[in-house]
């Protein structure tokens, strides 16, 4: 590896970690993100002449830090600053002497990052960003494709939630034990919306975004090797890994959706889908919603029939505790493909009223209706799902189904 | 960090509300009040007036304009505050739950 193939994997492996150490320290990110920044130039300018350090990370903190302090020493004091970030006194640890180190577990401080990230007076937009930024540790830039946003929009919306965080004092600290289960929540239903936009965009030309995706299962994985005890984040890391080990069957080399009964199982991975076997196996009890979520598509993910009856009474169980109309409407799917349609149309009955802005309630509707052979109110039903259809291919998929209803 | 807690409401409910539970009211702030002395929390507060006993002044030039009633007209009115002081967001949230109002806007109050 050259120099500066050197100084890019420096980034990607160093850079959130060397981030978290040092806000931690100076209590600002304006100050650090620019320290960091210019370690990084001056890497890409002295590694190819004198050699890659031994230990980059140490020798990136190093001169991140020398450089903070530089810029300290000539800040304008009189100029209006953001107040200094909220965080508890730092214990010295390994991490500090040598971050390079690799069996050294996870620092606290990015833990006390990722919590402040994702704390509920942030805005879901800003802890999406704010996620990705320094816990996953992408450039804006890439942030703003991922969300088909320009540039600039992704760069505000990072300044205004860092903003928020320095004026509200959100703190820089690990929630206590009683508090620990709702704010892990919050974190893991970031990681959840992140996996879901990418896995099912839900606007544009694309249907899936599966960099996204594989940006959600990558800050999962780093969730599980900050907080090994919580089983929730294993859960969510194995629902998260199955449905990705599909991406490839989902859309055709058309750009068509292939609903999963037709998908081309040759396409799926199955060393994903058995490691989200494996992860599974790991839990030792009930670890909620998105164990529930991961049961069933591991049903989906196994060889062999579907086991139906058993998905629509995984999602009954998720329905008693969500009373979520969209797991209603996966369970009236499942209880359909169980054998029963009729039951599965009562299931759905009225549930536009939860889902109003939803093309799949009419789409599952008329499903349902073609199979039982009532096809003037399918037609409409169909009819009604391309009045709220927003992406392309699913759009083409459900003028086809109307087709296909038509008299030959 | 000092705080603002705003206190917002519907003017008819809290003029509508009966001798009784008007001293509620105010028992329950009394103890709210206290919790924030006994903690060092307590910075000040009052109770407002109702919003139709606001007067609005506006600069328009060189001329000023005084109207009846508050900045806007809204279903939710501003009822009172208090002023807090607490280490973060977190603590100013905890004590913030505690107030015996439906909805409290917690806003950090600028350093002089």
């Amino acid at each position: 590896m050259n120099a500066v193939e050197a100084v890019e994997q420096a980034y990607r492996e160093h850079w959130s970690r060397l981030l978290a150490l040092l806000v931690i320290r100076l209590r600002r990110f304006d100050l650090v993100e620019d320290a960091l920044q210019d370690a990084y130039v001056a890497a890409a300018r002295t590694w190819p002449e004198q050699g890659v350090p031994d230990r980059p990370a140490a020798w990136l903190m190093t001169t991140a830090r020398r450089r903070a302090l530089d810029r300290l020493r000539r800040e304008d004091h009189d100029r209006l600053r953001l107040p200094l970030l909220v965080t508890d006194a730092v214990i010295p640890g390994p991490d500090e002497d040598d971050p390079d180190e690799a069996d050294v577990p996870i620092a606290d401080e990015r833990l006390r990052l990722l919590f402040a990230c994702c704390h509920p007076a942030l805005s879901a937009d800003a802890r999406a960003a704010l996620m990705l930024r320094f816990v996953a540790g992408l450039t804006t830039a890439e942030i703003a494709r991922l969300f088909l946003v320009p540039e600039p929009t992704m760069g505000a919306r990072l300044t205004r939630a860092k903003r928020k965080m320095a004026l509200a004092g959100i703190p820089l600290r690990r929630p206590d034990a009683a508090d620990l289960p709702a704010r892990l929540g919050v974190v893991l239903k970031v990681v959840y919306l992140l996996f879901t936009e990418g896995y099912r965009a839900t606007a544009g030309p694309e249907l899936t975004r599966p960099r996204l995706a594989g940006e959600a299962i990558r800050l999962g994985q780093l969730l599980a090797e900050m907080l090994p005890d919580e089983g929730e984040i294993l859960a969510l890391l194995a629902l998260m890994t199955l449905q990705h080990a599909r991406r490839d069957a989902r859309v055709d080399d058309n750009g068509r959706l292939v609903p999963l009964p037709e998908q081309d199982r040759t396409r799926w991975h199955y060393d994903e889908i058995d490691r989200g076997h494996e992860l599974l196996r790991t839990l030792d009890r009930m670890r909620g919603e998105y164990h529930l979520q991961a049961l069933i598509a591991a049903e989906h993910a196994t060889g062999g029939s579907t086991d139906w009856p058993r998905i629509a009474a995984l999602y009954a169980e998720l329905e008693r505790r969500t009373s979520s109309p969209v797991v209603r409407l996966n369970r009236a799917v499942a209880v359909a493909e169980a054998g029963s349609p009729e039951a599965a149309l009562t299931l759905i009955d009225g549930l536009e009223t939860a889902l109003p802005a939803s093309h799949l309630v009419p789409t599952v509707r008329a499903e349902l209706l073609a199979k039982l052979g009532r096809t003037a109110e399918a037609t409409e039903a169909f009819e009604q799902a391309l009045r709220k259809v927003r992406t392309d291919a699913e759009r083409a998929h459900l003028q086809r189904r109307l087709l296909d209803l038509e008299p030959p | 960090m000092e705080y603002a807690l705003l206190i917002y409401g519907n003017d008819k409910v809290w003029a509508s509300r009966d001798e009784d539970q008007r001293r509620e009211t105010e028992a329950k702030h009394g103890e709210f009040a206290k919790m924030l002395q006994d903690r060092g929390a307590m910075r000040g507060g009052s109770e407002l007036a109702r919003a139709s006993s606001a007067t609005t002044l506006r600069h328009d030039g060189d001329d000023v304009s005084i109207t009846d009633g508050p900045f806007a007209e809204t279903s939710e009115v501003l009822g009172g505050f208090y002023l807090i002081e607490a280490a973060d967001l977190d603590a100013a949230i905890a004590l913030a739950k505690e107030l015996p109002e439906d909805v409290v806007e917690i806003r950090p109050v600028v350093a002089m």
